[in-house]
């Protein structure tokens, strides 16, 4: 690389990215810091998953355990887990932002405080707790409880997080905006809500943590995932698949998390 | 009521016909006892500044923005080039008036150009005509579109954002701006640039434009035409800056002008407005000693005025800077120089920051047009005061209600 290009650009196949990632907020990050911030967490997991690989093989397991923690056990349950925790976030991102944006319409106001009552009880009983109701009450299927029970497990940090998004908006801009003759759906979508994006992300991704990792729980409804292996380790008595459950769990946790903060970094609005 | 807008068109010339009438409009939020604003008449002349001007909490901003309608007043009419648009649909009635306010309100999520294509884009302009405009308007506010077009508002200094905030609000060249302290989140420096600027820019597209303040001394600036307001909005005096100064009504008009009204008075007179004196001794650059020593002795006023080939002024200097070295460094530079398009007041202040007390006054070009001193200006207040006692014995022989002032 020669030329008037080296004097605009700095020198580095990274330019374009780093300019990218300034205007996300990740201004005057080192090397380093972007490694400790994008980096570390899959390489931590990856090593985690690797060891916990490597241990196993090095173990002499008996057929119990080759039934619960072989290779299409695994892949079975990390489908599972996947599928229960991906559809509640689905499902509660599109019950609770609709239901945030509605809270905090003026004409709403009456019912807000009942409304968040309500879904504060959803996450102040423990999650074992809802998911054994839903399962118990409503539906026979461990799956479908699953989802349903943690959709109203993390339904309030969502709800709250798109409220307070919501709300944090600058009066003004809002003023400035119907000032200029948009109209107030016209605000909603050009201004409230690109403007609340990073603090509804935040919630999302709460969400998304939770949901991944209170999805063991499932594995006490019969609902499958990595939970299933755990409470077949413990019944069985075999370290090992203890030791899996909980190793795949926490790493799908820690990677759902990795996950949500990559999502804020891209999805927040440029020029915030 | 649409009666008094027909009257006002057969009348008067299309002239007289105000860009925005308010009639008895009157504001009682719910849960008071006071309305914010009792029953105000008002008529806003095409193509003129008028500042709306009061203390916090009179009612002043509530008023503005009755006028577009962000609050919608309990009674009264509002008329828009003689349309009663008192009932209609506010976001299309909005479209048709620029708005800044305050903290300027861009969208820091959007770029500059998309701020600016704000007003563009809610009238459905296509592409192509957006682009333009947003380039067009930049140009006009001092920004190189090249340049900040794309930018986000957080990249941009407070001038540079209130500059934006103004072209935003031209966006689709609206006949009236409304606009609510959109000076008041700046340094008092890049706060008296803007005015300045934005003075310029008004001369050239001359729209009619409503503007709040609570700072008087920007009212007498801006203001073609200033409404003080107290309490409930109440009009205590609507007139052009001058005659408030020359002629205040009332003890309140008075206690809001503050102290120091002859000084704000020279804010309202420019240089040029004044004689300039001739009789300080200037002599081009590449006269010999001789000559300087010759025309300082033939004046009674101890030092002449140094200028250069171009005529421009450059230094003063003494009989006792003559004694030794080279005339180029002789004397001291020259610290008051000043264009004939600044007022009185600057005028003042630069003129006491040069010891010999007279302030050179240049033109255009930079080249020597005459001197100012503190005689002449003091000539200018007397001059002033004498305008305005004449003012009033007009008044007083044509039977209307003379100002409070006694002479």
């Amino acid at each position: 690389m020669s030329g008037p290009v080296d004097l605009v650009a700095p020198p580095g196949e990274s330019a374009g990215r780093v300019a990218a990632l300034e205007w996300k907020g990740v201004e005057g990050r080192t090397r380093w810091q972007w490694f400790a911030r994008y980096a570390a967490m899959p390489l931590f997991v990856g090593t985690a998953f690797l060891l916990l690989y490597v241990w196993i093989q090095s173990q002499n397991l008996d057929s119990l355990e080759l039934r619960v923690i072989s290779g299409r056990a695994v892949r079975r349950a990390a489908a599972q887990h996947l599928r229960i925790s991906l559809w509640s976030t689905l499902l509660v991102l599109s019950l609770a932002i609709p239901t945030g944006i509605a809270l905090t319409r003026p004409w709403a106001r009456r019912v807000t405080p009942l409304v968040l009552a309500l879904a504060n009880i959803g996450q102040g009983v423990p999650a074992i707790g809802t998911f054994v109701v839903v399962y118990l009450v409503f539906l026979r299927n461990g799956t479908t409880a699953s989802i349903v029970g943690l959709t109203i497990y993390t339904f309030l940090p969502v709800l709250r997080g798109t409220m307070v998004g919501l709300e944090q908006v600058d009066r003004d801009l809002i003023k400035a905006a119907r000032g200029m003759g948009m109209s107030k759906g016209t605000v909603l979508r050009r201004i409230e809500l690109p403007m609340s994006v990073p603090i509804l992300l935040t919630g999302v991704r709460t969400a998304l943590v939770l949901n991944v990792s209170t999805t063991v729980l499932a594995g006490f409804i019969a609902g499958g995932g990595f939970g299933q292996i755990l409470t077949s380790g413990f019944g069985l008595r075999r370290q090992s698949a203890i030791v899996t459950g909980s190793v795949l769990a926490g790493g799908f946790a820690l990677l759902a998390d990795w996950v949500g903060r990559i999502a804020e970094d891209v999805l927040r609005p440029r020029g915030l | 009521m649409t009666a008094t807008t027909r009257d006002a068109t057969d009348n008067g010339t299309p002239a007289g016909e105000p860009m925005i009438r308010l009639e008895k409009l009157h504001k009682l939020f719910p849960g008071q006892k006071q309305p914010a604003v009792r029953e105000l008449t008002l008529d806003i002349p095409e193509g003129e500044i008028v500042i709306f001007v009061g203390p916090s909490g009179c009612g002043k901003t509530t008023t503005l923005e009755m006028v577009n309608r962000l609050v919608e007043p309990t009674s009264g009419r509002i008329y828009l080039e003689g349309d009663d648009v008192t009932h209609a649909h506010p976001d299309q009635l909005r479209r048709r008036m620029g708005y800044v306010i305050q903290q300027i309100g861009l969208f820091p999520h959007q770029t500059i150009a998309q701020n600016i294509a704000t007003v563009p884009r809610l009238l459905g302009w296509d592409k192509r005509r957006i682009n333009e405009r947003v380039d067009e308007l930049l140009t006009l506010v001092g920004l190189e579109p090249r340049e900040y077009r794309n930018r986000y508002p957080k990249q941009m200094s407070g001038g540079q954002r209130q500059r934006v905030g103004v072209a935003r609000a031209m966006g689709a060249d609206p006949p009236v701006l409304l606009m609510d302290e959109p000076f008041g989140a700046v340094d008092p420096i890049t706060r008296d640039r803007l005015q300045n600027e934005f003075l310029r820019l008004q001369r050239k597209i001359r729209k009619t434009i409503v503007f709040v303040t609570h700072d008087i001394d920007e009212a007498l600036k801006m203001g073609d035409r200033i409404c003080i307001l107290r309490e409930g909005s109440e009009i205590a005096q609507y007139d052009r800056p001058e005659h408030i100064l020359s002629d205040p009504a009332g003890p309140f008009v008075e206690g809001f002008l503050g102290s120091g009204i002859v000084l704000k008075r020279l804010n309202l007179a420019r240089v040029r407005d004044v004689p300039l004196s001739d009789d300080w001794p200037t002599l081009c650059a590449d006269a010999g000693r001789e000559q300087v020593h010759r025309a300082i002795a033939d004046s009674d006023k101890g030092h002449a005025l140094l200028l250069d080939s171009e005529r421009r002024p450059r230094r003063w200097v003494g009989l006792r800077d003559l004694a030794d070295g080279p005339l180029e460094e002789a004397g001291h530079a020259v610290a008051a120089v000043l264009h004939d398009d600044v007022t009185l007041q600057d005028a003042l202040q630069e003129m006491l920051t040069e010891t010999l007390g007279v302030a050179v006054v240049v033109d255009r070009d930079g080249a020597y047009l005459g001197t100012l001193d503190l005689e002449t200006i003091n000539g200018a207040i007397s001059a002033m005061r004498e305008e305005a006692r004449q003012r009033d014995r007009r008044d007083v022989a044509a039977g209307a209600p003379a100002g409070m002032v006694q002479a």
